[in-house]
């Protein structure tokens, strides 16, 4: 049985990151394990450009960061198996895995990286009613259809649910030809950047109905029709406000979830805000030894931020192996108060923190002209202006390492504070 | 003529209105935006337009169909469908590498598409 020093499950962005930041550490034996036929993951079947303004300062499509990514890791030398499915981690870091090539492999590790991204919610996560014909479609999966197998996935398209993939594929399908009709979204707002919808669906006359969902689909074999309805503020159709759309196809842009049935089976702690690992200021999970990074942790809107928070994985997993890491018993823990839905990570040993500790977050509503106050033990330490917040754009915090050993307390939180 | 716009510099989106004003400097008399990049976006949008396509090609020899391209400028938003057209027409043959020119001269716009990734030949 080979031994790895540092084994890095999924060979995504986060996992080509990981790999790559702990191999310029010094640490030599390191695997990435991938399931599918090639690395790069996801960035593969997201052929748009507006990838890689703050790594790379230029604008990129998913499969050019990708390969930027693949061709470091290959230069540097780095171990990676393709096709390969992980069954099972263990707390001691054994990783159970299968392959046709391989078949049952186990192999042992000092340390792991999950960075296994997330999925696509699917409409039995959101309970549409009506029948159950082909031709609905999660809006990655038809990305995957028609970017990379060459399969046109329909004609007459209504999209439920604004984030970035249904709004990517609104323009996508338009430019192959279907007619989109209409982009439904249940919250008062879109969850996608504004870019998106400017260049995605203005652009295109798409209209989005805010405030809508789909009540019914209709079609034995085929989506034939369904039917779009309004809803109040607590969420529930509006009587009376029901509009048939007559299409083949309903794509669903409805959310993602981080894929965390590994992390489970390895005992690590799942934060039920983010659906991801509780994560401590390198990227350790509650199990030694085992850290995450990327989607796995919570969904980023920018790959960007994966390729950032995952080099500080590789980093810090490479400290581990190395043993340098300080393990503190003293942990302050991150809250998140008034009008935030999540701050990462979730707990801090100051002895690890560099001169910054950056905290990542999501406010739950739009805001406009806000400040976001940081406070410890209750204690206001920083306040920022903020023109505007939106749950579909992650915020960042930079705390300086001094400002937060001069207040020491048990808890650090962050809050909206709405303009008086 | 007057126009109403959601800038994209950044993610603030202001809400821009723009219509034409012959006393103004630069011709147009822009408002609803919060600083000055917000006065060359409504006036490109209002002008010529351009944008990014990123799309597909046929590949043959190849373990996928589709091989991802994009044009390596933005191109006027008024041909983006003319150049799809010609961009479906086109098939490569497998082995690519990542910035390969697989169309010189796109309908006369000297935009070059060029291919987003290798893909060996299987």
């Amino acid at each position: 049985m080979k031994k790895y020093d540092i084994v890095v499950i999924g060979g995504g962005p986060a996992g080509l990151a990981a790999a790559i930041e702990a191999k310029k550490e010094g640490i030599d034996q390191i695997l990435v394990i991938e399931r599918d036929r090639e690395l790069g993951g996801i960035l593969q079947q997201c052929i748009h450009n507006g990838f890689g303004l703050h790594v790379f300062k230029e604008e990129l499509t998913g499969p050019e960061y990708a390969e930027r990514f693949i061709n470091e890791l290959r230069s540097l030398g780095i171990d990676y198996v393709l096709d390969t499915m992980v069954l099972e981690i263990t707390e001691d870091r054994t990783v159970h895995c299968v392959s046709s090539a391989d078949g049952y492999r186990i192999i042992e590790s000092q340390a792991v990286i999950l960075a296994m991204g997330c999925r696509e919610r699917t409409r039995g996560a959101i309970a549409i009613p009506g029948y159950r014909p082909a031709g609905v479609f999660n809006a990655g999966t038809a990305q995957r259809y028609m970017n990379m197998e060459g399969y046109m996935v329909g004609k007459k398209v209504v999209i439920l649910g604004s984030g970035d993939i249904g709004l990517i594929m609104a323009r996508r399908m338009t430019l192959e030809g279907a007619q989109v009709m209409a982009v439904a979204e249940l919250m008062p707002f879109s969850g996608g950047l504004t870019r998106n919808i400017v260049q995605c669906l203005d652009d295109y006359d798409i209209p989005l109905l805010l405030s809508h969902t789909i009540t019914k689909i209709e079609g034995k074999n085929r989506v034939e029709a369904v039917t779009v309805q309004a809803v109040d503020e607590n969420l529930k159709p509006i009587e009376g406000t029901e509009r048939v759309y007559e299409c083949d196809t309903l794509l669903l842009s409805v959310g993602l979830i981080p894929e965390n049935e590994l992390s489970r089976s390895a005992g690590v702690a799942i934060d039920n805000a983010t659906k991801g690992p509780i994560v401590n200021e390198s990227m350790e999970t509650s199990v030694e030894g085992i850290f995450a990074c990327g989607n796995v942790v919570h969904v980023h809107d920018l790959v960007d931020f994966v390729t950032e928070e995952s080099r500080r994985a590789g980093k810090a997993a490479a400290k581990y192996v190395k043993q340098e890491m300080a393990t503190s018993m003293a942990i302050l823990e991150t809250k998140a108060q008034e009008g935030i839905g999540y701050i990462v990570p979730q707990r801090i040993r100051m002895e690890n923190v560099g001169e910054q500790l950056p905290l990542l977050m999501r406010v739950r509503n739009v805001y406009h002209k806000a400040e976001l106050s940081v406070k410890i033990d209750g204690v206001e330490v920083k306040r920022l202006k903020k023109a505007h917040l939106a749950p579909g754009e992650m915020e960042r915090i930079d705390l300086p390492k001094a400002l937060i050993e001069a207040h020491l307390g048990k808890y650090i939180s962050v809050e909206v504070v709405k303009e008086a | 003529m007057t126009k109403d716009l959601v800038c994209i510099v950044c993610p603030v989106g202001c809400r821009l209105t723009i219509e034409k004003d012959d006393t103004a400097e630069n011709g147009y008399r822009i408002t609803g935006n919060t600083c000055k990049r917000g006065i060359n976006y409504a006036i490109e949008e209002m002008t010529h337009p351009t944008r990014m396509v990123p799309t597909t090609v046929k590949i043959e020899q190849a373990f996928l169909k589709r091989l991802p391209v994009r044009t390596d400028r933005p191109i006027d938003k008024k041909l983006i469908f003319e150049a799809m057209k010609v961009i479906n027409d086109f098939t490569c043959i497998a082995p690519i590498k990542m910035g390969d020119v697989l169309i010189e001269n796109i309908l006369g716009t000297e935009v070059n598409i060029i291919a987003t990734r290798s893909m060996d030949k299987v």
